[in-house]
């Protein structure tokens, strides 16, 4: 083990809002760590619980829902 | 313009820098730029006045730069002429400059900041990325105070009596969120004259504000501001509501600076020889109130009167209504139909996928290591062909796309490139022309989320877009073909309610050309609009409504339905099919849409002796009595007006927005009549926005005298025999004072109908209020999140004639838009339903926002969800509800989404 601690963070955003915003985050050059795996979702509506504990399954430290 | 890919390499490069006037001066831009991040279309312009290539013919650096050839000196601009049946203007407002108020010096010192300036400041993409400081030493504030009124509501310093609407609102926001953006407990205060929160849910948001937020009201005008010079704080001296001078330091000032017609604009209307009224805004008449003086001319927002977005947007929907009302002939006329060739069916193929990837000139390329992903891109699972693109999105990758899509046989494509919330409707229009089904695409977005926002970091950048193409092919192997069936519309509408806003609609519909089915509880057509006198402006409601029952009635596509109301409903935009009953009995009717607009009633007070004294009238009382000439008017000596009998308490919160200007036209009335009788008005915020002001400013110079009480003491009434006495604190004298009135006028709240039913049969959702829901209190005002469902009236809120009609024609511009198509689309992201699964728990139909999935008989004995797949937005909020997994959505099933989880980190970050 060296360096820092990374987080493995996977994202679920609502295509209408969050995943605009990330859109947005680029085009205003917002710089921001690039351990995020963004997942681009109808809604987050239809985010499952089984798909928030799937993400820790697959070695995710952390799941983000933004909608 | 078409070759800018919004890059900006240009404005990177570019040595000139200017004044961001987008952000309020509080910021530089470049002499290349895109005014703001959110901009439609999103594309770089050269500011020709401070450009050195242009001024000096020397530098063109961003030339140079550009990757796409974009940037052309040489463009000139250019006069088109157009032919055109309508014009519709929208051109906004200005925002007054306080610079010529010395009082607050507003140019002299650096904390005392515009309401437009302080937006800037606590936006995200504002000068400080929404970190609130104050400008003089980018210091955090501790204490902020906004001053309302700055260029509204004066005369004395710079012409405006009017009422800009809409600053009182927005300073409550401000403070709201300046507390939420600051890190230490800020101290915010508002120093205002009347709080004019008069909107849906704005006078709860006010009290949420003052109650829980903490933020502090203060009914006073402030009469200087002093700098300290040494750490250029604020002080600011006022009088307080006892009469005593009070000297207060604040970090900041912000000045809520009103709405105003700028010279340009009031050419411009000149110009179009458009009328304009003595404060410069479009001259309209309150039952056309997008209609300016000149035939095939409308307006809309501030141009028209300041207001409010949602308004505007009503407005925006009124105009649009009414100019296609003059264009329906030509409906359709100049629509061309794009063909596509025939979809080839891949279901029973292997995955054969195609992927894209761009550099994006260098924006993706000089970041990412693009042959990099390429080339493990080669080595996923289903992938047979990959390419690198300088631009994947320039008309000739088009052309190669499709190239390669037929001579390698793809059947799907994955596009690593920019978002697909901007290009995904390209790409699939290229599928479509090579023979694809256009849902057989997927994005991976390695430019705005990964290149742009890791460009220090190029090697986790890489990683980064290769985990993302991997997850796009991944989720590309498990998706389908989707059909996109039609269904076809019936160009109808019903109308539920005949006053003024369900006969606005009506004629709105009919005058487009469709067949309208207007239904009236009551046996005759007008609603409350029967009972009242006159708008503020003074039309005659009884003319107008008489005029516009005669056109309604007389019109060849509206079918009247007097007596009726509506019994049961079912269908979805389009296609509704709805039983109305009536004196003749049962009706069935087919339409493509429904307005509501059952509009409220005025609530019957059971406070000061209303209903046990005759001489004690409601609003609309003392407009039947004026209008059936009732003597006890000609003989009142003294009349007593009580504001907010009913609203802006406990039980009813919300403010009835009409009742001042309505109690305030009646006052001057009386005065006019007899200019020796005394007239009172008891009040608690006098409320009468826009250019309602100028009658408030009338009733004080007429004489008519206005007494200010507060919730904890309201006034008390009490019969004395020949006169009822009313007692009150008068806050100027700070003492009780007793009124003896001939007549007591109470304004009295409007309160909605029992909507319950009707709320019930077409799923409709109310606020706390009782009030209907819109679908969005901005964006979506008329619609409802039901597709093919339209408000419009005061069942949405109350609101004065002027703004039900603007409403109701917007509901009905709204309505037209699904009734001019023949067939409505349906999206292939929709949900299904596998119903040897489902056990008709019902779950997903208490899930759906939309009313979209119901749960009902799909043959004999057996019961199954249901999907309407025309309500349906693919949300999936129904799939996740159902506990059995017979529900779920095209698309985004689970595999699908899931397989991106799994692929998420393979690169290991």
């Amino acid at each position: 083990m060296s360096g820092e601690f990374t987080p493995k963070i996977v994202m679920f955003a609502c295509n209408w809002c969050a995943y605009s915003a990330a859109d947005l985050a680029g085009v205003s050059r917002f710089q921001y760590p690039p351990n995020l795996r963004i997942i681009r979702v109808m809604c987050t509506g239809r985010i499952n619980p089984n798909f928030i504990l799937q993400g820790f399954e697959n070695g995710a430290d952390g799941v983000l829902v933004a909608g | 313009m078409d070759k800018c890919i919004a890059c900006g390499e240009c404005a990177a490069k570019c040595p000139k820098k200017v004044t961001d006037t987008f952000n309020a001066g509080l910021a530089t831009r470049k002499a290349i730029y895109v005014e703001y991040p959110q901009a439609v279309p999103l594309k770089y312009a050269i500011d020709a006045g401070s450009c050195i290539y242009l001024k000096n013919g020397k530098c063109g650096f961003c030339a140079k730069v550009c990757p796409t050839k974009a940037i052309n000196f040489e463009d000139k601009p250019v006069a088109v002429t157009l032919q055109v049946g309508s014009v519709v203007l929208a051109p906004g407002f200005s925002t007054f400059d306080p610079q010529k108020l010395d009082t607050y010096q507003y140019s002299q010192y650096k904390n005392v900041i515009t309401s437009l300036e302080m937006e800037r400041l606590l936006s995200a993409t504002g000068p400080f990325n929404g970190h609130l400081v104050r400008p003089s030493d980018h210091r955090e504030p501790k204490k902020i105070a906004w001053l309302q009124c700055i260029g509204s509501r004066d005369i004395n310093r710079c012409d405006h009596g009017y009422c800009s609407s809409v600053c009182c609102m927005y300073a409550v926001k401000e403070a709201v969120i300046a507390k939420e953006h600051s890190a230490e407990p800020l101290d915010t205060a508002i120093f205002y004259m009347d709080m004019r929160t008069y909107g849906k849910e704005f006078e709860s948001y006010y009290k949420r504000a003052e109650e829980e937020k903490g933020v502090r009201f203060l009914r006073t005008r402030v009469h200087t501001i002093i700098e300290d010079r040494n750490t250029q704080d604020l002080v600011l001296r006022f009088v307080d509501d006892n009469g005593k001078l009070i000297d207060e330091r604040f970090d900041m000032v912000v000045l809520s600076v009103g709405m105003e017609t700028s010279k340009e604009l009031a050419a411009l209307a000149r110009r179009l020889e458009i009328e304009l009224n003595a404060d410069n805004f479009a001259a309209t008449d309150c039952f056309s109130p997008v209609k300016t003086s000149r035939d095939g001319i409308y307006v809309c927002g501030a141009f028209q009167e300041p207001k409010d977005i949602p308004y505007s947007v009503m407005e925006a929907s009124a105009a649009a209504c009414w100019a296609e009302a003059d264009l329906a002939p030509a409906r359709g006329t100049l629509t061309r139909t794009k063909t596509f060739p025939a979809e080839r069916p891949v279901a029973d193929e292997e995955a054969r996928i195609g992927v894209f990837v761009c550099n994006c000139g260098t924006n993706i390329g000089g970041i990412v290591n693009v042959p990099e992903v390429a080339e493990m891109a080669k080595g996923l699972p289903g992938v047979t062909y990959v390419e690198e693109n300088l631009f994947t999105c320039s008309q000739d990758s088009q052309e190669k796309i499709k190239d390669i899509v037929e001579k390698k046989g793809l059947n799907r494509v994955v596009v690593a490139a920019c978002t697909p919330r901007t290009h995904e409707a390209l790409f699939q229009e290229t599928l479509r022309d090579a023979g694809l089904n256009k849902y057989l695409f997927e994005m991976a977005n390695i430019r705005n989320q990964c290149s742009w926002v890791h460009s220090k970091e190029k090697d986790a950048a890489t990683s980064k877009a290769k985990d993302l193409v991997r997850m796009a092919v991944a989720r590309t192997r498990l998706i389908t073909s989707l059909g996109q069936p039609t269904i076809a519309v019936e160009p109808s509408a019903l109308v539920i309610g005949g006053g003024i806003a369900g006969m606005t609609s009506a004629l709105g519909l009919a005058d487009q050309g469709y067949q309208v089915y207007l239904i009236e509880k009551e046996g005759q057509l007008g609603g409350n609009a029967r009972s009242l006198l006159t708008t503020w402006k003074g039309d005659k409601v009884g003319e107008r409504l008489a005029e516009m029952i005669a056109r309604v009635t007389g019109h060849q596509r509206i079918a009247v339905h007097t007596g009726t109301s509506v019994k049961a409903s079912s269908g979805f935009i389009g296609n509704f099919e709805t039983v109305v009953s009536g004196v003749s009995g049962d009706k069935v009717l087919r339409h493509g849409a429904v307005v509501v607009a059952t509009g409220a009633e005025e609530y019957k007070p059971t406070e000061y002796l209303y209903g046990r004294d005759p001489r004690v009238l409601t609003h609309l009382q003392l407009d039947q009595a004026v209008a059936a000439g009732d003597p006890r008017l000609a003989s009142a000596d003294t009349v007593v007006f009580v504001q907010c009998v009913g609203s802006r308490e406990e039980e009813r919160p919300y403010c009835s927005k009409v009742c001042c200007t309505h109690s305030i036209k009646a006052a001057i009335r009386f005065k006019e009549n007899r200019p020796d009788s005394q007239v009172f008005i008891i009040y608690r915020d006098i409320r009468t926005y826009g250019q309602r002001e100028y009658l408030y400013k009338e009733a004080r110079e007429k004489g008519v005298i206005f007494i200010r009480y507060g919730l904890d003491e309201k006034p008390e009434v009490s019969d004395k025999g020949d006169t009822l006495a009313v007692v009150v604190r008068d806050h100027v004298l700070g003492r009780k004072i007793e009124l003896h009135a001939n007549l007591l006028v109470l304004a009295a709240a409007i309160v909605p109908r029992d909507n319950e039913a009707l709320a019930q049969m077409f799923k409709l959702s109310c606020n706390s209020d009782k009030f209907f829901n819109e679908a969005h209190a901005k964006l979506r005002p008329v619609e409802f999140a039901t597709a093919g469902i339209f408000l419009a009236g005061m069942a949405h809120y109350p609101k004065p004639i002027e703004e039900s009609i603007a409403q109701a024609a917007a509901a009905a511009s709204r309505a037209a838009v699904t009734l001019s198509q023949e067939s409505i689309t349906v999206e292939g992201v929709v949900s299904h339903v596998q119903q040897f699964m489902c056990r008709a728990c019902g779950e997903c139909e208490r899930a759906c926002p939309f009313n979209a999935i119901a749960v009902q008989e799909v043959e004999d004995g057996l019961r199954a969800a249901v999907v309407k797949e025309a309500l349906c937005k693919g949300c999936g909020m129904c799939a996740v509800a159902c506990p059995t997994g017979a529900a779920s959505v095209r698309h985004f099933g689970d595999r699908s989404v899931l397989t991106m989880v799994e692929t998420a980190f393979a690169a290991g970050n």
